[in-house]
C-alpha cells in the first residue's frame, strides 16, 4: 500500500509539472492518455520491464540538467540530401529547418495541425494505446498527453529524398517531450532520419502505420553527448506485405531506453529493428522490444549489439509473441554485447512466446571479449593494438549496421562509428 | 637477416620448455627449412618470433637485421619486415579481407614512415596479385578467410605476403590440409618472392613441400633444439627413413 502511495505521488508530481495543450483534434486523446498513466502510475525499479534499468531520473519531476555538448564533426546524415525539419529543446526551429514540402509526402506540425476531421485523430494515441498491452509503457502514455509537438507525415507517394527530423539540444535544463505520426497509404514508401541530442531530457513518441504493401525505413542517431537521458518509443503496425527496417546508433548517453513495440497484422509484412550502440564509462543503455506476430507468413528479426567499456551497462529486453494462427512465422533475434574490460556489464532478457504451432523462432544472447586469435591475427600483419581492436569493435556492429538498406546510409553510420571509434583510442 | 642465438622458451602458464637452446641464422636469399616430429617445438618458434603471447622467453635472443626482434610488439616486428604464414590462418567475421589488407599495407608504411598508398595503386597491385595466385574477387570481398577452403586460406596467406612485401618470411606448416594442385600453387607463390634480398625460413613436417618450394638449408629439430643441420638431400633422407634413424644417430 506504502508503495502505491508513493508511486500515485511520485505520478502526481510529474504530471503537476507539465500542461496539456488545450483544444483541438488531439484533446480526447491526451485526456485519455492522462487516464491510462494515472492507472498505471510511472514505472519504478521492481516493475518487471525495469528490472534492469533504474526509471529515477526518468520518472522524477525535474530533469537532471545536462551540459551542452559540441562535438565539432559535420552534422550527421551530412552527406545526404535531405528535407531538415529542426527542433531546438522540443522547440521548432523554422529558421533552422527546410520548407516542409515534398512531392509524395504531406508534413505538418502536431501543434499546428487545428483542422477538426484531421487524419493523424484516428491514430493519436492509439497505437500507444496498444502496446500497452500486456507491457505498460507509462512514460509514452505521459508523452501522449502532454507531448508539445511534433510531426504528422502523410506519406501518399513515394519522396524523392528522406526527411530528417534534427534535435537540437540548447538549454542544460530543457525537458522536452515530442510527439511524431507517420501514416504510409498502400504502396507508399520513404525513410526517416533522426538525430541530435535534442534535450537534458528527452520523451519521444512514434506511432507509424504502415498500411498494405508500403514500406518504412527509420535510421536514428543518438550520440555522442554524454549526460543524455531519453526514452523513446516506436509504435507500429504493419499491414499486408509491407515492411518497417529501423536502426538506431547510439554512442554515449547516461541515460537511454529505447522502446519498440511493432504489431504485423497484415500477411507477409516484415519487421527488421536493429541496434548498434557503444558506450563507455557513464552509460546506461536499454533496448526494449516486442514483436507481436498476428498475421500468417510474417517475418521479424532483432539485431542488437553493444560495445561496452569503462562499466558502461547494456541492457536488452526482447520478446517475440507469436499469436494463435500466425502461422508460418519466421521469427529471429540475437543480442550480443562486446566487453572491452571487466567493469562493464550486459544483461538480456530474450523471450518467446508462441501459440501457433508452424512457426521458425530463434533467439540468441551472447556476451564477450574481444577474439584474441584474432587481435594477434591483424596485429602480425602490422596493424597496432588499437587499430585492430577497433577494426574488430566496427565488424562486431556490422551486423546491425547491414539491417539498413540504403548503402548511403550505411557508409554514412560505419563512417562516423569508425571516426569515433579512431577519436576515442587514438 | 635473421639471427636466432641460444633461445629458451617456456609456456607461461604452465612450467613447461618448449625450447632448449636454439641457434639459428638465415641469410638474405636464402630458404631454410625446419623439419621434425609433432612436438618438436617448429610452430612454437614461429609463435615466439611474431610475439604470440602466451610464450616466456627465459633465455637467448632473436634480432632480425640486428633489430631485437623479442623487445618488439607483434605490429613492431611485422612493419620491421617479417612475416608468418599462419598454419591455421584465423577468419575474422565482419572485416572485409580487402579492407584488412589495404589497412595492414598502410599501418607498416606508416610505421617505416612511408606514405599510405593510394587507393587505386593498391586495387591495381592486389589485383594483379590476387589473379596470379587463382584468388577470385568474391574472395577479396569476402571477411578475412571466413568461408574458405583449407586452399584458399592458404593462398590467402601468401597473397598477404606478397602484399606486404616483407624481408623475412616464415611459413609455419604451410602444406598442412592441401592438395598436391593446391600446394603447387601456393609454392609458386612463395617462389615468385624469392630474391636476393629476402629469406625465408620454411616450417614443415613432411618433405613433399621441399619439392616445391627448394631449400638452401634444412634443420632437423627435435625436444626443442636443432639436432642436425644438412643440404636438401637431409630431407630426403627423413622422406626414406623418417625421423628415427637421425634420433638415434644424434643420441
Amino acid at each position: 500500500m506504502a508503495e502505491a502511495k508513493l508511486q500515485e505521488t511520485a505520478t502526481e508530481a510529474m504530471i503537476s509539472t507539465l500542461s496539456m495543450p488545450q483544444g483541438g483534434w488531439a484533446q480526447p486523446a491526451r485526456e485519455d492518455a492522462l487516464a491510462r498513466v494515472r492507472a498505471m502510475g510511472l514505472p519504478q525499479r521492481r516493475d518487471e520491464y525495469w528490472k534492469f534499468t533504474r526509471p529515477d531520473t526518468l520518472t522524477q519531476a525535474e530533469p537532471v540538467p545536462a551540459a551542452i555538448f559540441e562535438h565539432g564533426d559535420a552534422p550527421m546524415f551530412d552527406g545526404i540530401d535531405r528535407l531538415r525539419i529542426v527542433f531546438a529543446d522540443g522547440e521548432f526551429d523554422a529558421d533552422a529547418s527546410d520548407d516542409l514540402s515534398l512531392e509524395g509526402v504531406k508534413i505538418e506540425r502536431l501543434a499546428t495541425a487545428m483542422s477538426d476531421l484531421h487524419w493523424a485523430r484516428d491514430l493519436y494515441g492509439t497505437l500507444e494505446k496498444n502496446g500497452q498491452n500486456p507491457v505498460p509503457r507509462p512514460l509514452a502514455a505521459l508523452n501522449t498527453a502532454f507531448a508539445t509537438d511534433g510531426v504528422l507525415i502523410h506519406v501518399t507517394g513515394r519522396p524523392s529524398k528522406p526527411i530528417n527530423l534534427i534535435y537540437k539540444h540548447k538549454s542544460e535544463t530543457s525537458d522536452a517531450m515530442l510527439h511524431h505520426i507517420v501514416k504510409l497509404d498502400a504502396g507508399a514508401e520513404m525513410t526517416l532520419l533522426e538525430n541530435g541530442p535534442a534535450a537534458a531530457r528527452f520523451n519521444t513518441v512514434m506511432e507509424v502505420d504502415v498500411a498494405d504493401t508500403a514500406r518504412f525505413h527509420h535510421v536514428r542517431a543518438q550520440g555522442r553527448d554524454h549526460e543524455r537521458r531519453a526514452a523513446t518509443h516506436l509504435f507500429t503496425r504493419l499491414g499486408t506485405e509491407s515492411l518497417l527496417k529501423s536502426f538506431t546508433v547510439t554512442v554515449n548517453g547516461a541515460m537511454t531506453r529505447n522502446e519498440c513495440v511493432i504489431e504485423l497484422t497484415g500477411d507477409d509484412a516484415s519487421a527488421h529493428v536493429a541496434g548498434a550502440s557503444v558506450g563507455d564509462g557513464d552509460f546506461h543503455h536499454d533496448d526494449t522490444v516486442f514483436i507481436t506476430h498476428d498475421a500468417v507468413n510474417c517475418e521479424s528479426r532483432q539485431v542488437y549489439k553493444k560495445v561496452l567499456r569503462n562499466g558502461a551497462t547494456g541492457v536488452f529486453q526482447g520478446k517475440i509473441l507469436v499469436k494463435e494462427g500466425a502461422q508460418k512465422t519466421d521469427g529471429y533475434q540475437i543480442s550480443q554485447s562486446l566487453l572491452l574490460d571487466g567493469d562493464s556489464q550486459f544483461l538480456a532478457k530474450p523471450e518467446l512466446e508462441i501459440y501457433a504451432d508452424d512457426v521458425a523462432c530463434s533467439h540468441g544472447s551472447t556476451s564477450g571479449a574481444i577474439d584474441e586469435e584474432a587481435l594477434f591475427y591483424l596485429r602480425a600483419r602490422g596493424v597496432s593494438h588499437a587499430e585492430a581492436t577497433d577494426l574488430l569493435t566496427l565488424a562486431f556492429l556490422a551486423e546491425a549496421v547491414e539491417e539498413i538498406e540504403s548503402e548511403n546510409l550505411r557508409e554514412e553510420i560505419i563512417g562516423r562509428l569508425s571516426s569515433w571509434l579512431e577519436r576515442r583510442s587514438g | 637477416m635473421l639471427s636466432i642465438k641460444n633461445l629458451h622458451v617456456e609456456l607461461e602458464d604452465e612450467d613447461k620448455k618448449i625450447l632448449k637452446g636454439v641457434d639459428l641464422e638465415v641469410e638474405a636469399g636464402k630458404v631454410h627449412a625446419i623439419m621434425g616430429p609433432n612436438g618438436s617445438g617448429k610452430s612454437t618458434l614461429s609463435y615466439v618470433l611474431s610475439g604470440k603471447d602466451g610464450y616466456e622467453v627465459t633465455d637467448g635472443s632473436a634480432t632480425l637485421e640486428g633489430n631485437d626482434l623479442l623487445d618488439l610488439e607483434p605490429e613492431e616486428r611485422a612493419a620491421a619486415g617479417l612475416f608468418l604464414a599462419f598454419q591455421y590462418p584465423v577468419e575474422i567475421p565482419g572485416v572485409g579481407n580487402m579492407t584488412f589488407l589495404r589497412t595492414a599495407v598502410n599501418a607498416q608504411r606508416k610505421a617505416r614512415g612511408e606514405e599510405e598508398m593510394s587507393a587505386a595503386d593498391f586495387l591495381k597491385e592486389i589485383r594483379a596479385k590476387a589473379k596470379d595466385l587463382k584468388i577470385d574477387a568474391d574472395m577479396l570481398k569476402r571477411p578475412v578467410n571466413m568461408g574458405f577452403s583449407g586452399g584458399e586460406k592458404k593462398r590467402n596467406e601468401i597473397l598477404q605476403m606478397a602484399m606486404l612485401e616483407p624481408k623475412m618470411c616464415i611459413l609455419d606448416e604451410t602444406d598442412s590440409g592441401l592438395d598436391v594442385d593446391a600446394m603447387k600453387l601456393v609454392a609458386e607463390g612463395v617462389n615468385a618472392l624469392r630474391n636476393e634480398g629476402r629469406g625465408f625460413l620454411v616450417i614443415t613436417h613432411y618433405q613433399r613441400l621441399l619439392d616445391h618450394i627448394k631449400p638452401d638449408v634444412v634443420h632437423i629439430m627435435s625436444d626443442g633444439r636443432i639436432i642436425k643441420t644438412g643440404g636438401p638431400e637431409l630431407a630426403l633422407e627423413v622422406e626414406h627413413n623418417g625421423y628415427a634413424d637421425i634420433l638415434a644417430e644424434v643420441a
